[in-house]
């Protein structure tokens, strides 16, 4: 028990920089998924392949190995950055990937008549996605996009074991100074709790005011 | 509305031509970036020979070749595991009796709810378990729990009728289970599934972060190598392709036996979604794609 409040300033530090990494992550996720949505639904035919070479080698690559190859490859390649910024560019932009096939499952739900209807009041392509069809696709899938960013705050965890601050990083500190190590990984499991529950409880309210079942 | 797009008009000649120019500024941007990165790639002296050197050497192919296979050998057993794990705990989920079901969605809801790499490492530290088993543990801990949901959800889509009718034929609820709605249910799961097992092979390389000597172990070991000049980008150039390799292939996999399934009239109106990472929210599977 004592664990928690001896150390309350590294618990605490290494949850804000959990929801931090969440935070950011998640709005980068956001962006890059709707821009490749509307990419993969495009008339051009090179924006269409480059939304699905993105989706398709995103979705396949195991997480651990876009860290490695972000955080400690990009360095040796001269480009030299805060590691909690790589993080949050790994993280985001494997997100993006799922936020993209989840935005484009929702533009599929919306009735095509709406498409139509927007077509002949002559608005373009740009017109009819952003004003007519998107707004609805997205609240259609705000359940999986909320499962996809309680996914996402969960695989910060690896940002950790890549010695950005971080909840899970916490341990390797406790650990050394002697703690029980079963009870700092109680604390540890419980912040996580906290921050999944929070997403969770977000979009569900979300979803009760904007969503829409078909 | 992907392809026949109720999103833009069928374009007329000069709509063509103007697409065609945004495409080919498309790919010139594109093409740019490429060449920006190849340009930085050599500017940093990521093609030297002594940089790709290490991987003539049989040695250095032989320590890839261990790593594969000990990824391909830590899949193969969580994959088996988490399968007969899902199957335990979605019985005990599906179960009548309150005792068995209350433990069992506890058990599944929490450890969906948790980082696998959290699972992994307590196991690992806390506990500690070889790298192996705490990698294999972790993995079916949180796989199990998520294919426990799958065949709950598979077995609920069933339609009704099927499992009142053979109620009704006096069938008991485990003939019911056995001889009508897990057959059926199989079917219309195994998409779900198998999009399941390549989150389980991707995240085999955690594996990498509690020293488990798999193929991410091994590349980092050749990547941090004084004597090639540390070729972290050669040795990421040769390892991704695999890994993504891997995945796709079994992604592909998923994909074609749900195509399949979808011809087949047999399991026409099942469709089981694929399981969400961590679908805390109710009704958290993405909406399917209605039925033309």
């Amino acid at each position: 028990m004592n664990v928690l409040t001896d150390n309350f300033t590294a618990y605490r530090e290494g949850f804000l920089g959990t929801v931090e990494l969440t935070v950011y992550s998640s709005l980068l996720a956001l962006v890059l998924g709707f821009v490749t949505a509307s990419f993969r639904v495009a008339p051009i035919g090179s924006l269409r392949v480059f939304g699905t070479v993105w989706v398709t080698v995103l979705r396949n690559t195991p997480l651990t190995l876009l860290f490695f190859a972000v955080l400690l490859g990009l360095p040796r390649f001269g480009l030299v950055l805060p590691f909690k910024v790589f993080a949050v560019l790994a993280l985001g932009c494997y997100t993006s990937a799922f936020i993209c096939e989840a935005l484009r499952s929702g533009i599929n739900t919306v009735p095509k008549g709406q498409g139509e209807a927007a077509r002949s009041l002559g608005m373009t392509f740009g017109q009819t996605l952003s004003l007519v069809v998107l707004p609805q696709a997205f609240r259609s899938v705000i359940p999986p996009i909320g499962s996809t960013l309680i996914a996402l705050a969960k695989n910060s965890a690896i940002a950790g074991a890549f010695s950005v601050t971080e909840l899970l990083g916490t341990y390797k500190t406790l650990n050394e100074l002697g703690y029980n190590i079963v009870w700092t990984f109680v604390w540890i499991a419980l912040g996580y709790l906290v921050i999944t529950l929070a997403i969770s409880a977000l979009f569900h309210v979300l979803e009760r005011t904007s969503g829409i079942a078909r | 509305m992907t392809d026949t797009t109720a999103l833009y008009d069928v374009p007329g000649p000069r709509t063509r031509q103007r697409h065609r120019r945004y495409g080919v500024l498309a790919v010139a941007v594109l093409l740019g970036l490429i060449a920006w990165v190849l340009y930085l790639l050599f500017d940093t002296e990521q093609f030297t020979y002594t940089k790709w050197m290490p991987f003539e050497y049989k040695g250095i192919q032989e320590l890839l070749l261990r790593g594969l296979g000990n990824t391909l050998k830590a899949f193969g057993i969580a994959a088996v595991l988490s399968l007969a794990l899902g199957g335990v705990l979605a019985v005990g989920r599906l179960s009548d009796h309150r005792t068995v079901r209350w433990p069992a969605t506890l058990v599944v809801e929490f450890f969906r709810a948790m980082p696998v790499l959290v699972m992994i490492f307590f196991i690992f530290v806390a506990l500690k378990v070889q790298p192996l088993p705490a990698l294999v543990a972790g993995l079916t801990l949180y796989n199990g729990s998520v294919l426990a949901e799958v065949f709950r959800s598979g077995v609920n889509a069933v339609e009704r009728g099927q499992r009142e009718a053979a109620f009704a034929l006096g069938m008991r609820k485990t003939q019911v289970m056995a001889h009508v709605l897990v057959p059926q249910a199989v079917r219309a799961m195994l998409p779900a599934i198998i999009s399941q097992l390549v989150v389980a092979l991707k995240d085999t390389s955690l594996g990498y972060l509690i020293t488990y000597e798999e193929f991410l172990h091994a590349g980092k070991l050749i990547a941090s190598n004084l004597d090639y000049d540390l070729p972290f980008i050669p040795v990421v150039m040769v390892i991704s392709p695999i890994y993504i390799g891997m995945c796709m292939l079994l992604s592909w996999f998923a994909g074609w036996v749900s195509r399949r399934e979808q011809r087949s009239p047999k399991t026409e109106a099942v469709t089981v979604a694929t399981a969400g990472p961590g679908a805390l929210l109710p009704g958290g599977e993405p909406p399917m794609a209605p039925k033309p």
